[in-house]
């Protein structure tokens, strides 16, 4: 991904990309997985919320909100999903196994922060 | 017994009916309702379940086996699935008429991968089918995030401590695959034997693919 002049021009062809086509994280960024409670069925588990990981992947192409799109809400919008990895053991304290157990999920980019 | 048109012994009261004789319960009304107000409002047509419901029973383990057998003995097309599995499946025919992406995961001597949903039963359909009742049920769902190494266990399946548990949950839009390792021993066999060995259990990721003990080895 070219993310040169403020991620919305490419220096190399002037190719312009619409908002949001350009993933703001990349594989290997540290993030943690945003707790809030949006009323309605969403894909990010309870679980997961407020844990540290960290971007292992993005997954192409980008994708239709579903937990807006679920209740019509979503006007065509499209953003990335990422393919996160957490450590089992930053999920459960408790966890019994080797420290680079861990566990991968796609998220959704508004589910993410940086760290 | 009766007379000559029935002449075969065995006693017919002893079928169970098929089908529940109970009353439609919630769901399977408003399934109902749901389905004739659709249709009733042109926006399906009836024909259109019924070739869902084909194209659900055409997958079978079977085509993903094909493709992991494949990926074991093709390293172009191993690297090809591993970047996308989608489209490497698609060159095999197999369409994603629910639109998810597929990511194939690969065990090696330093890694086992294990897939599952948490939050209901996300699944490979187009390249397994319909998945096993466990899978969809909550024991296995949350103890495969909370202990997979105990939950493995039970299947028979034990990791070396060196050896790192990757489980992937299957929420949204991206469905996983495991590729098991290809089993020692199985050097010599054709890729129709080698699709053999792989099971439906092998590419979720709670057994590896093992030749059968007591099938003849080269």
């Amino acid at each position: 991904m070219t993310r040169d002049l403020g991620e919305h021009l490419s220096l190399s062809t002037g190719v312009v990309v619409a908002r949001g086509e350009t993933p703001i994280f990349g594989a290997g960024d540290r993030i943690r997985i945003r707790t809030r409670s949006p009323i309605g069925h969403y894909r990010v588990p309870i679980y997961l919320r407020g844990k540290r990981g960290v971007v292992e992947r993005i997954i192409e192409p980008i994708a239709i909100d579903n937990e807006q799109e679920g209740y019509g809400r979503n006007a065509g919008g499209r953003l990335h999903y990422y393919r996160v990895a957490i450590p089992l053991n930053e999920i459960w304290l408790d966890y019994i196994g080797s420290p680079r157990d861990g566990l991968h999920i796609e998220v959704y980019e508004t589910w993410l922060e940086r760290m | 017994m009766g007379g000559n048109r029935h002449s075969h012994d065995h006693d017919h009261d002893q079928h169970a009916e098929v089908g529940d004789p109970s009353p439609p319960q919630y769901y399977e009304i408003m399934e109902a309702a749901v389905r004739e107000l659709l249709i009733e409002k042109k926006m399906i047509q009836p024909d259109e379940i019924r070739r869902q419901i084909e194209v659900l029973d055409s997958r079978t383990p079977a085509l993903g086996a094909k493709i992991v057998a494949r990926a074991w003995v093709d390293p172009a097309f191993r690297a090809r699935l591993l970047a996308n599995g989608r489209t490497a499946c698609e060159e095999f025919g197999i369409s994603f008429y629910d639109d998810t992406q597929l990511i194939v995961l690969e065990n090696t001597d330093k890694v086992h991968n294990l897939i599952v949903c948490t939050l209901c039963s996300c699944y490979p359909r187009p390249v397994l089918g319909l998945p096993p009742d466990w899978y969809k049920l909550k024991p296995y769902r949350a103890r495969a995030v909370i202990e997979p190494r105990s939950l493995l266990a039970e299947f028979g399946t034990i990791i070396p401590e060196d050896v790192e548990v990757r489980v992937s949950d299957s929420t949204a839009m991206v469905r996983y695959l495991v590729l098991p390792k290809r089993p020692a021993g199985s050097e010599k066999f054709s890729e129709e034997e080698l699709a053999a060995l792989v099971t439906r259990d092998a590419m979720i990721g709670v057994i590896p693919a093992t030749i059968p003990a007591g099938s003849v080895e080269q």
